[in-house]
């Protein structure tokens, strides 16, 4: 409006160009959505339409990504800009939080309430009378009907705390504080360690994810635990699943930022891409621990 | 498209020129530019789901069957609920958001301009595939909108579609939400301490936490339907250590907070249109702030009374009675603020006054029929009665609904830079409101005597008021056409409007730029007092 009035607190304002990418995602999330459906309803064709929107969600990933990271470098970003990005991923997170906590909801609601109900705790006499007079309850269960991957009537053993996921716990935690000596070595302008931290880091991460696919091998093929197996394996792998999807993502952000440390991206002042996705590898560490108690341990 | 710049690097388009054709539209950035794409949208699915309305309450006018076989009733009545209000309500006040934030607190835009755009075009994509499913081999969803197992899990073809439309839905609601949040915390003009923000930002603010909040968890209840569906897990199984309640509770932790999001910016616009037309500030500023925040808490501990007959503790009856209760305090505060503002202002009664003023009396009503909801016993008699449609359709329709069309009688000059056809515009509000409480005010009736919601036939001794509000309903619905063509007029032409638009001193910054407002608002800070 006033182009004469100098700004005071803030820089000149900034609005982005027009930009094909938000069409073309919402384009291709409509196709991932329809292949899904036709692949869940009949498959055939439907797992071929759903590549093609993986296929074209990768290249929206590449696209939209790459073009702010070109704006980024070209320095037209200010500091409100960049403000705007970091609260936009830390409420992101928090979207992310809300999610796993319908599923730790789920988990708690099935192990304190619905199992004791269906043993006939509580004002549920009747439900035990009637329905399932043998069922005991506790935890870890299957169920009244002891339902499991050869149908009801299955028995399954659960992953001890212990193992495998104990391993699992010191490969997350340490990759927090190798992530950390990075983000230190990158403020003070340490390039060389900064990019041998970070590697570290997603090696840690594929590392956590590789341990996590043996397990659920291990599960499928010699515990009977699997996703059908009652209320613990619906639980145990939902969680368990959604978080090594997120961890997957995680350790694929941070590849792709060591990727651009090794171009010379990121300055000690301005490095948002770096922190965002830093913020988020811890995000997806607290969730392992929150899973390592109550879903392995207790 | 390219404008040359010359003073300044970092914004590449700060003059009045808008980008020409479909393009404009297709790959938008301008937040005027979205705003406008989701009211539009908005108003189309607002007659999509008024359409299916009709049908209900034509296939209610008389009981036994007239129309349809009850399946395709019950499709009706889950996608009307579905399109109105993740299609018209939710849409229509991300649309105001668009429009009005930025102006409100002298912003150039919102602050994630193509996330923005992102979050409208998913939309359309979303209801392609919800309403594409009343077209499959097993027709629609039909379990009602609540999707509760094992109901809907026994639905067709169509399931799949309707639990891949909600994702999409809570992707775009998502981050719409942080959108907003962000543009809120981060884009105010210097000085606009969060103390002095309009109130229609401080409840969108305060709804955009709450999308953020429960979106998730509606997709992970939707999530753990599908599984439950598909992939043998036992969430809603009670043979596997599951229960079927499990998904209320998940569901309603999701829908209670659902329906404060329909509501708060509702509160924000008549906060906006009271004050204006009394010509008085706000009564209680900072207690309307606290009230909203108050309900947006309370919203997260009281979902349970939605439920209250599906078999819980009686303390947990007894702790959702009260908590659902207290309620009524920060919304009272809300009410008796409104009608301070009003006492001893020097009123006029323009049409988004009038839509206001009926908010406020027809909101209230519907506030009270909640209250009588939420005592346990009593709602033993109501639950799943027509009381409950009655209910939810006074906070929603002349709720929501009314305060969604005072904002667009109150803003539409500063978008149009055009006065609308006032003598119209009364006549649609006096229809409407006539019409609206001749359709849902005998429900409450038709509900305390006993009539079940959700089914297409009922007992003769309900005929009379049902044909009452099948009359209201269709008289409601075709007055609309009304609004549409004040709307249309409006855009064609009109006298111009100044930048103040209505004959009262408003601080709003919305009102220091000419109207029409320029295609990008602010491109240095103003200056706020």
């Amino acid at each position: 409006m006033d182009h004469a009035q100098p700004a005071v607190a803030h820089d000149k304002y900034y609005v982005p160009h027009g930009s094909p990418w938000p069409f073309f995602g919402s384009v291709t999330l409509f196709i991932l959505m329809v292949g899904a459906v036709m692949t869940l309803e009949s498959g055939g064709i439907g797992q071929y339409v759903l590549g093609l929107g993986f296929l074209l969600l990768f290249g929206l990933f590449f696209g939209w990504f790459g073009t702010v990271i070109k704006e980024n470098q070209a320095g037209i970003f200010n500091m409100q800009v960049d403000r705007s990005f970091r609260m936009g991923m830390s409420w992101f997170i928090f979207s992310e939080v809300m999610f796993f906590a319908a599923f730790f909801g789920a988990l708690f609601y099935a192990r304190q309430l619905a199992l004791p109900w269906l043993s006939g705790e509580g004002a549920k006499h009747l439900t035990s009378v009637i329905l399932w007079h043998d069922f005991e309850g506790g935890w870890p269960s299957n169920g009244p009907a002891h339902l499991g991957p050869s149908g009801s009537g299955s028995t399954f053993e659960t992953i001890p705390a212990l193992g495998v996921p104990l391993i699992n716990t010191a490969l997350l935690l340490t990759s927090g504080v190798t992530l950390t000596v990075a983000h230190h070595a990158l403020r003070a302008g340490h390039r060389s360690v900064l990019k041998v931290f970070l590697a570290l880091t997603f090696l840690l991460g594929f590392l956590f994810v590789f341990l996590q696919a043996r397990e659920y091998h291990e599960a499928y093929t010699e515990l009977g635990l699997t996703l059908s197996t009652g209320i613990y394996g619906s639980t145990f792998f939902m969680l368990t699943g959604f978080h090594g999807f997120h961890v997957t993502i995680g350790a694929l952000m941070l590849l792709i930022i060591w990727l651009r440390t090794m171009n010379g991206h990121f300055t000690p002042q301005r490095h948002f891409a770096f922190e965002g996705v830093a913020w988020y590898w811890h995000f997806v560490d607290v969730v392992w621990l929150g899973l390592y108690i109550f879903v392995y341990w207790l | 498209m390219k404008t040359v710049s010359t003073n300044n690097v970092s914004a590449d388009r700060h003059d009045d020129h808008k980008p020409s054709g479909i393009g404009r539209w297709l790959f938008a950035t301008n937040h005027k530019d979205i705003g406008t794409m989701y009211l539009v949208f908005s108003c189309i699915m607002f007659f999509i789901g008024g359409a299916m309305a009709l049908a209900i309450r034509a296939e209610l006018f008389r009981p036994g069957m007239q129309f349809f076989d009850p399946g395709f009733y019950n499709q009706m009545v889950t996608n009307h609920a579905l399109v109105m209000i993740f299609g018209a309500v939710m849409p229509a006040f991300v649309g105001l958001a668009n429009w009005m934030i930025p102006l409100q607190i002298g912003a150039p835009d919102m602050a994630l301009p193509r996330m923005n755009n992102y979050s409208f075009w998913i939309l359309p994509f979303a209801f392609t595939l919800l309403l594409g499913s009343l077209f499959t081999p097993s027709g629609g969803p039909a379990g009602g909108w609540t999707m509760y197992p094992p109901l809907s899990l026994q639905s067709g073809n169509s399931f799949p579609m309707m639990i891949f439309a909600v994702h999409l839905m809570g992707a775009s609601s998502i981050m719409g939400a942080i959108n907003v949040i962000v543009t809120i915390l981060n884009m105010r003009a210097p000085g606009m301490s969060l103390l002095k923000l309009p109130l229609f930002c401080w409840t969108w603010l305060i709804t955009a936490y709450l999308l953020i909040a429960v979106m998730p968890v509606l997709a992970g209840a939707v999530t753990m339907l599908l599984t439950d569906h598909y992939f043998g897990t036992s969430f809603f199984n009670p043979a596997g250590g599951g229960d079927p309640v499990m998904f209320q509770h998940i569901f309603w932790f999701f829908g209670h907070p659902e329906v404060y999001i329909l509501i708060l910016p509702a509160f924000g616009i008549v906060s906006e249109i009271i004050p204006t037309f009394s010509r008085k500030p706000m009564f209680g500023y900072d207690a309307m702030v606290y009230a909203t925040a108050s309900i947006a808490f309370l919203s997260f501990i009281v979902w349970a009374h939605h439920m209250f007959t599906v078999g819980m503790p009686l303390a947990g009856q007894m702790f959702f009675m009260m908590s659902t209760m207290l309620i009524a305090v920060p919304t009272g505060v809300k009410v008796f603020n409104w009608t301070t503002t009003m006492w001893k202002g020097s009123l006029s009664f323009e049409p988004p006054m009038l839509f206001a003023l009926a908010f406020l009396f027809l909101f209230t009503i519907g506030g009270f029929s909640g209250l009588m909801l939420a005592i346990v016993p009593a709602d033993y008699q109501y639950q799943d009665t027509y009381f409950v449609v009655a209910h939810f359709h006074y906070v929603l329709v002349p709720g929501a609904i009314f305060a969604i069309m005072a904002a667009v009688y109150y803003w539409l000059p500063k978008w149009t830079g055009t006065m609308y056809d006032m003598t119209l515009a009364k006549w649609h509000f006096w229809v409407s409101t006539v019409s609206v409480n001749v359709l849902f005010f005998p429900q409450h009736f038709l509900g305390l005597a006993g009539m079940p919601r959700r089914i297409p036939d009922y007992n003769v001794q309900f005929t009379d008021w049902n044909m009452v509000s099948s009359v209201g309903g269709f008289v409601f619905g075709f007055s609309q056409l009304v609004f549409v063509w004040v709307i249309i007029k409006a855009v064609r032409g009109g006298p111009p409007a100044s930048a103040k638009v209505w004959d009262a001193d408003m601080p709003g910054l919305e009102w220091s730029v000419p109207s029409p407002a320029p295609y990008h608002s602010f491109d240095t800070p103003p200056d706020v007092h």
